[in-house]
């Protein structure tokens, strides 16, 4: 049966069933590819629809999703560009979820969840959140800021029902408030708390009454101001949890409180997930050895404290993992042990531990390569080392053609091979050639037009791609966005791309989310022409240093390059809260 | 500072002559803005290597910085913590708080003649640097060490206040 002849079938059937069929449909692309089938469909669709997924918050407005999906539950809103996390992006830029709280309020949203990232959120976004929602269960806030624990402690006072407060690397102002002491006696419903990523030090007694009464608390992670001591009492309370980040974790190992630790700790048979020990002896990570076996998933990337030698010992108990996120201090000889431990392992990310040093304890080719080698589920990389070479690339590309996401970065991003001293196109080309499925790419080191011009060819389900400091000319993005007919966001920063590439195929940009390029070749002239071609589009160029010497003529010259241009496809046209520093073509 | 070529002209390569080549006018370009080409080896590129800001202020030995201050002519040494200060005029206080002493500050204020302290480092290739040449957050996380050290040694190996006011200032 051909579709037009199944819709017609499923025409004949009440609406209710129609719903029923489309409850299915987890994934928000499912359902939004439905509601294009008809218009009976759109409207069944839009009025079951209850999760709602907005990759950039600026590409349409909340009367709009309100106005389309009036049984609203649950939204995810996504704000600033992602090279807003390396600084790339000035304070103020925007990203403010305040009106979104304010409209869903005034039109009497059910909402139920909340999940931000690179949103400023104010404590009064927090207060009229908590206080407009009655049925409020899940706060997730990443990398958002602009909030302090004043806002934290409205969400726990007045959200009856919350189930998950997840903080994820949020930049706090830690006012050393009560927050925690703001859970009442009656909220038992928590099932996951997260605030590793506060400064201040909370009351301990109350989060150790508040874990033992939520008995479906399955997820904690502390900050660093919980002691040992207390951990090991939380554990006592609560061994159901599967998934715990560690406050400090110091003490002496020879102490009765470290003894007591060990035995709470062989107790919790569910820990699945372990991050955490941002203060760490590492003499007291052998307490954590016997749950070392079943973890699927360790973060130690916040534990500048643990050694090498440490590092590699804990490793060879985790048989299981699957996620592993780590410091470069594990060196290649400690990747080689992961390699020969870890044979679940999909997802690899070593972060650099020593920023602007010598770089003695970074890892090299040689650690990709082992891990490639001995780990045939890996699908998932973020590689920051030393040095690379295309041999070594072309040997990972060999080993794993499964790779969903690869991202490497040099220290250095323009070091070439380190062994022919070539340009590092042909490794990347391999890896575009053999992962077939391959949806999100970060490139560095040397490169020249001829990774793009592979990129193009290859990658055909890319669709997030990450340049900086690479190519030649305008053919290199050109290659790119010819040929990555998936392509979602790009970014670009310190690449000789300019006007003829920007301006080649500019309907393409209504096929993708964003595209930022800081320190290329765009000149004003060039983003003007877009802006004015394309309506669907805000162009925006970011212009910190004019600030406050208004609009000069030194500004205004169509040829003049442009330091940072930021443009996504938008329903609702230029955005009114965009600060001075930020023009909309 | 060479404004043609990238400066890998005059770098032996391994590869075959007419290899893949990269275009040096048109890499010159990326580095245009950069007063020195060695500034993006050196990762003192902005927001480069691509680790997030959080990151940035979190994972580095879990915030604290503790390092020894000598002192010449002081029985003993000082510990202080690096993260606690925002810039070097701050940690100048601190250091001029622990020792009882005014004067390593003094460098900031007055000409060359009246100060009488010159705060050095050790980074961590060993070597011993002059307080306030780079960004703060670069020098935090590569001081081993610290020596406050009279000026009459000091001056034997040609540091100068100057020097040292025009990195102080700076990060002002």
């Amino acid at each position: 049966m051909c579709l037009f002849q199944f819709q017609s079938v499923m025409n004949y059937f009440p609406e209710e069933v129609l719903e029923h069929v489309f409850d299915f449909l987890t994934s928000h692309r499912d359902r939004n590819t439905v509601s294009l089938v008809c218009k009976s469909w759109y409207s069944v669709e839009r009025f079951s629809r209850e999760k709602v997924f907005i990759g950039n918050c600026y590409a349409v407005n909340p009367e709009r999703l309100i106005a389309r999906f009036p049984r609203l539950r649950s939204l995810t809103l996504k704000g600033k560009p992602h090279f807003a996390d390396f600084n790339l992006v000035p304070d103020g830029w925007g990203g403010h979820v305040y009106p979104w709280i304010e409209a869903m309020a005034k039109s009497g949203i059910n909402l139920e969840e909340l999940k931000l990232k690179r949103m400023v959120v104010s404590d009064e976004s927090l207060e009229l959140l908590a206080k407009s929602f009655p049925n409020f269960k899940s706060l997730v806030l990443v990398s958002c800021e602009g909030f302090t624990t004043v806002g934290l402690a409205a969400i726990a006072s007045n959200c009856r029902f919350l189930r998950e407060l997840d903080l994820q690397e949020n930049e706090v102002d830690d006012l050393k408030g009560k927050w925690l002491s703001c859970f009442p006696e009656s909220c038992t419903s928590l099932v996951s708390l997260n605030f590793a990523c506060l400064k201040g030090e909370v009351n301990v007694v109350a989060l150790e009454r508040l874990v033992a009464r939520c008995p479906n608390l399955r997820s904690l992670r502390l900050n660093h101001t919980v002691p040992l001591e207390v951990l090991q009492k939380i554990l006592v309370r609560a061994p159901q949890l599967s998934d715990l980040g560690t406050g400090s974790f110091t003490h002496d190992p020879d102490s009765e409180t470290f003894i007591k630790l060990k035995n709470a700790m062989k107790n919790c048979h569910s820990i699945r997930s372990l991050s955490g020990f941002l203060d760490v002896n590492g003499r007291c990570l052998p307490a954590i050895y016997p749950i070392c076996i079943s973890l699927t998933s360790l973060n130690l990337s916040y534990a500048p404290g643990i050694f090498s030698n440490e590092l590699i010992k804990l490793i060879c108990h985790c048989k299981k993992i699957e996620r592993l996120w780590i410091l470069d201090t594990i060196g290649d000889k400690g990747l080689g042990v992961v390699a020969n431990t870890c044979k679940e392992l999909q997802e690899l990310r070593v972060f650099p531990s020593d920023l602007y040093g010598v770089g003695n304890t970074a890892v090299t080719e040689e650690g990709l390569v082992a891990i490639s080698a001995g780990c045939p589920k890996l699908n998932s990389i973020l590689y920051f080392c030393q040095q690379m070479t295309n041999a070594a690339l072309i040997t990972v590309a060999k080993n794993c053609p499964n790779f969903i996401r690869f991202r490497l970065c040099t220290l250095d991003p323009i070091v070439p091979d380190a062994v022919t001293n070539q340009p590092l196109d042909e490794g990347f080309g391999a890896i575009v050639q053999s992962c077939k499925r391959l949806t999100r790419l970060s490139v560095s080191g040397l490169l020249t037009d001829q990774v793009f011009l592979y990129i193009g060819m290859y990658a055909e389900q890319l669709e997030m791609l990450s340049i900086a400091f690479a190519g030649d000319s305008d053919k290199g993005m050109l290659y790119v966005l010819n040929g990555c007919k998936k392509l979602k966001k790009l970014e670009i920063r310190d690449s000789p791309f300019g006007n003829m590439a920007l301006l080649s195929d500019m309907g393409k940009y209504e096929t993708m989310r964003s595209l930022w390029m800081s320190s290329c070749e765009v000149t004003l002239g060039g983003c003007k022409t877009l802006a004015e071609k394309m309506p669907w589009l805000n162009v925006e160029i970011i212009n910190e240093h004019e600030a406050g010497e208004g609009e000069g003529e030194a500004s205004c010259d169509d040829r003049h390059r442009v330091e940072k241009m930021y443009l996504y496809r938008t329903l609702v046209g230029p955005r009114k809260d965009a600060p001075d520093f930020v023009w909309t073509l | 500072m060479e404004k043609n070529g990238s400066g890998l002209e005059t770098e032996l390569r391994l590869g075959l002559p007419g290899g893949t080549e990269v275009e040096k006018n048109e890499k010159k370009r990326v580095f245009e803005e950069f007063d020195d080409k060695a500034a993006v080896h050196k990762n003192q590129v902005v927001g480069w290597p691509p680790v997030a800001a959080f990151r940035r202020k979190n994972s580095f030995n879990g915030g604290k910085m503790y390092v020894k201050v000598s002192m010449d002519g002081a029985p003993f040494l000082r510990k202080v913590d690096l993260s606690m200060h925002k810039g070097y005029s701050e940690l100048v206080t601190s250091l001029e708080d622990l020792f009882g002493c005014f004067g390593i500050g003094e460098a900031l204020k007055e000409d060359e003649k009246n100060n009488e302290f010159v705060p050095i480092y050790e980074d961590k290739d060993g070597d011993w640097m002059l307080l306030g040449d780079v960004p703060w957050e670069m020098f935090a996380n590569s001081c081993k060490r610290l020596r406050v050290m009279k000026r009459a040694e000091a001056n034997g190996v040609g540091l100068h206040a100057k020097d040292l006011l025009k990195g102080l200032s700076k990060e002002e």
